[in-house]
């Protein structure tokens, strides 16, 4: 059968199907989005957002209706769906954006090397100087420290959870972790000032919010390192037990490498998390306008709380100085993040 | 070099469930033996069960002994790691660590033995590639991913990661099924050529491949669904396919039922 009898066939059992034009569809919404605009203007209706909204659903309501009128029913309903999910996207993009945006046209303003590398010391009420540098260090002091516990402990949890902890134990384990990721962050600072800070006389220090931090960083380290390690085929553990690898050997050289890259995204992220926190921070890190290069021993200072002390502050010096800060924090996670990925994606093999 | 294998009353389960009831089978050295039989009649569990993969999977176990060159591969103090480097093994899909080169692949296993030495493992890695006849179309590429290799390619890759350890035995599980016909008479002629060195033990569900391959036929089947797989019988290739003693295998092999 040749491609035109073929064709000749389809349409003679009606197979065929009326279509709208591209331009089409995108001038019935940019009409919507018109008939809108002139409601606006001789109706009391008024206001950005309204406007936004009314000519959303007014355009994504005359698509559907003509796509009705021609296309018929199933098209209809894709265009509604697939209008649905694109204003789902914007929609979660928006808040992203606008905090990045905003962050950063508010931070760049005091974001000099100035800023960067000099500390609150001596810096009077009235003064526009002092930095941030202080509070860098504490953070990443505090952040790794914090990591530097919770990370090979989260893995290890996790590689028992999933290759091991088929069992009762297991499971508890699992049930436990999933308790621990509910854990509010100020509930954990809270638990470190009264145990560590308090009762046991260690004073406010960068090291007892690298425990809180920890606790709040192991279970999110925990959950995506399993989860990553499960999709680890398993023919591949099968591939290697059948050369006779061990099964410990199996899990560090095949299953880890395998999951690398996954692990290193949930490992980032919960870093991530637990770099912004300020509530342990808050309670048991103290403060310091000094640098404290010691995380050991006595307060230092540290970025969320830096921030949340510049925003609540009445000088406007104090605010555009927390914006910087912000914007640095910022900053610092996405760089720590782009560095992780690199360093991974370098060990793994491309197509 | 090659050893022989035998099972004695070897059963298998997965849990309380019996896949694989009473076999009792010797396969002997330098020769090819294909297990038929229909889909769930336990002739994979039954080959995994040969070098100790059966007990992998969580719940399963084995009753009865299998003995390699008459050592009881099952016995307390043998350590399963080893069985499995005696007794090589192959699978269905081909499955290449996606995160090795295809020198990496086939020196995974010796490295992962503890072979340091890049001399030593430069040589084994040609001389299974070689063995796999995949030597010529990867020489060139030694240092790409073994996953960007053809479905047939990543097979005789899997093969050359397979013998590189140098087993004695050779189990491969439906080594074609996932293969189109070309890649699969290559595998084939592998086959063929490995003999000489390997005892080769071959499941597969296709009748010519077992024809052509194999030296010993053995015939499996289940008396009913959710009963467990047994031997039927085992004999030359020759006698399985043109006068079968048992009246299953020659409906099975005449395509009367299965």
């Amino acid at each position: 059968m040749t491609a035109d009898a073929s064709s000749a066939g389809l349409r003679s059992r009606g197979l065929t199907a009326r279509t709208l034009p591209r331009p089409v569809v995108a001038g019935a919404a940019l009409a919507a989005v018109a008939v809108t605009f002139l409601l606006f203007a001789v109706t009391p209706l008024q206001g950005v957002a309204d406007f936004l909204v009314a000519a959303t659903v007014l355009a994504i309501l005359t698509v559907t209706g003509l796509t009705l009128a021609v296309e018929g029913r199933r098209r209809a309903v894709d265009r509604l769906a697939t209008s649905g999910a694109l204003i789902a996207l914007v929609l979660t993009l928006l808040p992203l954006g606008f905090t990045l945006g905003y962050t950063a046209y508010r931070g760049t303003k005091r974001l000099t090397g100035n800023f960067l590398t000099h500390s609150m010391a001596g810096v009077g009420p009235f003064s526009p100087n002092g930095g941030i540098y202080h509070a860098i260090v504490g953070t990443l002091e505090q952040v790794l420290i914090a990591s530097l516990i919770a990370v090979p402990l989260g893995l290890l949890v996790a590689i028992y959870v999933t290759e091991y902890g088929r069992n009762a134990f297991g499971t508890a384990i699992r049930f436990l972790v999933d308790v621990m990721t509910g854990i509010p962050s100020i509930v954990a600072g809270l638990f470190v000032l009264a145990f560590w800070v308090l009762a046991l006389h260690k004073g406010f220090s960068g090291f007892a919010g690298s425990i809180a931090l920890a606790i709040l960083e192991l279970p999110i380290v925990v959950r995506s390192a399993e989860e990553m390690i499960r999709l680890v085929p398993a023919a591949l553990r099968e591939a290697s037990y059948a050369l006779g690898v061990p099964k410990w050997k199996t899990i560090l050289r095949i299953v880890l490498p395998t999951a690398a890259t996954g692990i290193t995204t949930g490992v980032m992220l919960a870093i991530a998390r637990v770099t912004g926190e300020t509530a342990p921070v808050l309670l048991v890190v103290g403060n310091n306008f000094y640098i404290n290069t010691n995380p050991m021993k006595g307060p230092q200072a540290s970025l969320p709380l830096y921030i949340f002390q510049g925003a609540g502050s009445s000088s406007n010096l104090d605010v555009d100085r927390a914006w910087a800060a912000a914007l640095t924090l910022i900053l610092i996670v996405v760089v720590l993040y782009v560095a992780a990925r690199l360093l991974t994606r370098r060990n793994s093999l491309r197509r | 070099m090659a050893k022989r294998i035998e099972t004695v009353e070897l059963s298998c389960f997965y849990g309380k469930t019996k896949a694989v009831d009473d076999v009792s089978i010797a396969i002997e050295p330098k020769s090819v033996t294909a297990f038929i039989g229909p889909s769930g009649c336990g002739k994979s569990t039954f080959l995994r069960a040969l070098n100790r993969m059966h007990e992998v999977v969580p719940g399963a176990r084995i009753e009865g002994q299998v003995l390699l060159d008459d050592e009881d591969i099952y016995a307390p103090e043998i350590d399963a790691a080893a069985v499995r480097r005696t007794i090589g093994m192959v699978f269905q899909r081909p499955n290449p660590f996606p995160t090795m080169s295809i020198y990496d692949n086939v020196a995974a296993g010796l490295r992962l033995n503890g072979l340091r030495r890049k001399s030593e493992l430069d040589s084994a890695v040609e001389r299974s590639l070689r063995s796999a006849n995949l030597w010529d179309e990867v020489r060139s590429r030694l240092n790409k991913p073994g996953a960007g290799l053809s479905g047939g390619q990543q097979q005789r890759l899997c093969i050359a990661r397979a013998i590189a350890v140098e087993p004695q035995v050779l189990l491969m599980d439906e080594p074609c099924s996932a293969l189109d016909p070309i890649s699969t008479l290559a595998i084939e002629d592998l086959i063929f050529e490995l003999k000489d060195r390997y005892t080769i033990v071959i499941v597969t569900h296709n009748m010519q491949q077992a024809a052509r391959v194999s030296d010993v036929t053995a015939f499996f089947t289940l008396r009913g669904p959710g009963e467990p797989g047994y031997l039927v019988e085992a004999d030359t290739t020759q006698k399985i396919f043109t006068n079968p003693s048992e009246k299953r295998t020659e409906d099975y092999i005449t395509g009367r039922f299965g």
